[in-house]
């Protein structure tokens, strides 16, 4: 098992390569060095020679890619290109255009976003699986054929209407909850009520479908048919067998998203003024702060890539079937 | 007055004309022609079309472009004047509906309004300072006040309903005539021959449909003459004309962006799936990485860098709509490169599936080139998953616009689009009393197109994916 998780995370490390070639040639093929000088030495005149005093200073001096005057392995090592990813894969996401430290602003954001995120998977995942379980037991029947036309109804709202609608109704008519806002601790729950709310809602569509498209699989299955043969009830049948076996294409779906929810949601986050990371990639979009987006997206590649090996681990947990080599 | 052809418009209409080819070259095949009467077959599905192909009328309608030039100076001042709103870069679509247009008010204004929504300052004769509600200065100005609005609208819905009747008479006597073309005359024969009325399509969904949307149209047509139908915007502006105007930015945005990404994931996902060893390895490698950026930041990035060079190189576009349009084109792009993978895998997975089969060993036994047997033998094998695909992604892409113009990396700000009406209709909201109107009539657009979608690409999947039986 060990061997297996050092192995796979060994295999990380190309993709993450991957992922930051691509954000540094995104990012410094538009803004490039000379761009950042410019930006940062402000409006006043810029001569070449102040650029590149700034370059030096910085340490952006170098080539992008490739080193042409150094020898050996220094032709790739002496790169900006080298220079910045180690700092990222070492967690170093350096400066914010404002002057704070990413990391530790990716530290402080990370609670808030998990108060929101956290609740909704989980009650989100119960509510739907619990929905899809009790719609499969009335199969074919008239009211799984409405259900199922108010679920694919519910996934065709965008999420914002749920979101703006929520907002004008329970905090500007009913004042049930405030707008927005956030709080730590138990004086924070009047302010998670209603995203979390939101976000379990607007997912119920696809989930339930989802859910119940896989324990309709499972039910069309043989040991379902022996065990409704041996005289086995409907509910026994769905909850003693049918709920576990579905548990493993369930787990595939759900692992890899549990460590994308430290991300958080943009929208949630910035319509309910939450400081978690989603709004604070928001932020920054809207600000151009490219420090940040590369930071975010480098973390959300790494969390990705955890939640497929954790989807792996998870196997092995419930089926004895499969062996991790 | 001539032609102008924005990016968009030349994809869309190469879009249209080989889906023509496809439909031609797929007529001539029994069993696929099969597959979508079956598709067809169901009443909802059938209704979802034709909403779908509404749309798409005017996606099309609205991406015929036309330049305006300048009156010449000799023209009268009326003429100069009325011309002054024929200026730009106009579609088709604006030309068909000039009042939605050019009749803006002052500011907001309610669905059926006659006066203005909030009071303003105004003056009367004798220098007395008032709060009034001005009247508009379009929007039910032919109200006497001797009837209530609402029996006003009651009245002049007979207008369009009547219209309606006749157009949907107009079609069935053509529909009846056709068939009876088809049949030589043997009208009776034919009807009473009929193998099954199971095997009908569901004419009477369609017909319903078909009436819903026509009386619809020619409703909001002729009382928009009358009256700012779904109110006004800040600016004045008619929501109806913003919200017909979004269809096109909608629409192309689920269907071009399938057309970016269809080859890369068909050319991707065969030839990792045909030729696998390093060639496997490579394109795994490319779609996991891909796939491991978080989707949005990935788009935010790429659109950020966007906005950049078009900062720096705004001597490339000669006009407004020109550079707006170019931005649309980028995000379709990006949104393009960023969703293959799904697909890809998918086909991967299939194509290797497919080359153990015994047919495909057959056909290397005879010697036919990698090239001849991907083309014969596996592509036609594959093309029920890339259409389920398609059909899935196109509401996931309408409903991603507007997320992404909230983000704030969506389409340019000058492009009628949902998305943009959202984000406008968010502060909106928060004003005393409520302006709900510019965001209703975004939900409603939306809601409609992405249902029919979603309900369209239910049927299909269930008819062409073999695995779902349910």
């Amino acid at each position: 098992m060990f061997e297996y998780i050092v192995k796979r995370l060994l295999f990380a490390v190309p993709i993450l390569i991957g992922v930051n070639v691509i954000t540094f040639s995104l990012f410094f093929m538009v803004n490039t060095p000379d761009d950042m000088a410019r930006a940062q030495l402000g409006a006043k005149q810029t001569t070449p020679e102040m650029i590149q005093s700034w370059k030096v200073e910085n340490g952006y001096d170098k080539p992008l890619f490739f080193n042409g005057d150094a020898s050996g392995l220094d032709k790739i090592q002496h790169t900006l290109f080298v220079q910045e990813s180690l700092k990222l894969f070492a967690f170093d996401f350096g400066q914010s255009d404002s002057g704070r430290q990413i990391s530790a602003d990716i530290q402080e954001r990370m609670g808030p976003s998990l108060a929101i995120a956290l609740p909704t998977f989980i009650i989100g995942l119960v509510t739907n699986i619990a929905l899809a379980l009790l719609i499969v037991l009335f199969r074919g029947s008239r009211l799984d054929t409405i259900t199922m036309m108010v679920a694919v109804a519910i996934m065709s709202v965008s999420g914002l209407f749920y979101i703006i609608a929520g907002q004008v109704l329970f905090s500007k008519t009913w004042h049930w909850v405030p707008i927005s806002g956030y709080a730590e601790g138990w004086e924070g729950i009047k302010f998670l009520i209603l995203p979390v709310l939101i976000g379990v809602f607007a997912g119920i569509g696809a989930g339930m479908r989802w859910y119940r498209s896989i324990f309709l699989e499972e039910m069309s299955k043989d040991y379902v048919r022996t065990a409704k043969a041996k005289g086995l009830t409907d509910i026994k049948v769905l909850f003693g067998h049918v709920l576990h076996n579905g548990m493993l294409p369930i787990l595939t779906g759900v692992v890899v998203v549990i460590p994308t929810l430290f991300m958080g949601s943009l929208i949630m986050e910035s319509f309910f003024g939450i400081p978690g990371l989603g709004s604070y990639t928001i932020d920054a979009i809207n600000a151009q702060d490219f420090g940040i987006v590369k930071a975010m997206v480098f973390l959300g590649s790494v969390l990705y890539i955890i939640g497929l090996i954790l989807t792996d681990i998870s196997y092995t947990l419930f089926d004895p079937r499969v062996k991790l080599s | 007055m001539s032609f102008v052809w924005l990016w968009t418009d030349i994809l869309v209409w190469t879009l249209v004309l080989v889906l023509i080819g496809a439909v031609r070259s797929i007529r001539r095949s029994e069993q696929i022609r099969k597959q979508w009467f079956n598709i067809l077959k169901s009443p909802v599905a059938m209704s979802a079309a034709i909403v779908l192909s509404f749309y798409l009328l005017f996606a099309l309608l609205d991406s015929v472009h036309f330049q305006y030039t300048q009156p010449t100076s000799d023209s009268s001042t009326e003429q100069r004047s009325l011309a002054v709103h024929e200026q730009g870069v106009l579609s088709l679509l604006d030309i068909l509906v000039p009042h939605l247009r050019t009749q803006t008010e002052r500011t907001y204004s309610a669905p059926f309004a006659t006066h203005e929504y909030s009071t303003s300052l105004s003056y009367d004769e004798s220098g007395v300072v008032s709060q009034v509600y001005r009247p508009l200065q379009f929007g039910g100005q032919h109200w006497t006040g001797k009837h209530s609005i609402l029996d006003d609208v009651m009245v002049k819905t007979a207008i369009p309903f009547l219209f309606t009747c006749i157009i949907i008479a107009i079609i069935f006597a053509i529909h009846l005539g056709w068939g009876f073309l088809k049949t030589r005359g043997n009208y009776i024969d034919y009807y009473e021959n009929q193998p099954d009325p199971k095997d009908e399509l569901p004419w009477g969904a369609a017909y319903f449909t078909l009436f819903v949307l026509i009386f619809l149209f020619s409703w909001f047509f002729y009382l928009s003459h009358y009256y700012h139908v779904l109110g006004t915007d800040k600016v004045g502006q008619d929501v109806l004309y913003q919200a017909i105007k979004s269809i096109r930015t909608g629409v192309l945005i689920g269907l071009l962006t399938t057309l970016v990404m269809l080859p890369l994931a068909l050319i991707l996902g065969i030839s990792a799936g045909y030729f696998k060893g390093w060639v496997d390895d490579v394109i795994q490698y490319l779609y996991t990485t891909l796939n491991s950026i978080p989707g949005v930041l990935l788009i935010a990035a790429a659109v950020l860098m966007m906005q950049v060079m078009i900062a720096n190189n705004s001597d490339w576009f000669g006009s407004t709509e020109e550079r707006a349009d170019l931005r649309l084109l980028f995000l379709i792009f990006i949104l393009g490169l960023t969703s293959w993978t799904g697909l890809c895998r998918l086909l991967r997975a299939e194509t290797l599936k497919i080359s153990q089969v015994e047919y495909v060993t057959a056909a290397k036994a005879f010697g036919l080139s990698p090239f001849r047997i991907i083309q014969k033998h596996i592509t036609p094998n594959l093309m029920h998953l890339v259409l389920i695909a398609l059909v899935l992604d196109f509401s996931g892409l309408v409903l991603a616009e507007a997320v992404l113009s909230y983000v704030g990396v969506g389409v340019d700000p000058t492009t009628a689009s949902w998305g943009n009406m959202i984000n406008q209709a968010r502060l909106e909201m928060a004003r005393e009393p409520m302006v709900w109107w510019s965001l209703f009539s975004a939900f409603a657009f939306m809601f409609t197109l992405v249902l029919a979608a979603n309900l369209f690409s239910d049927r299909v999947q269930t008819v062409l994916d073999p695995r779902r039986k349910h």
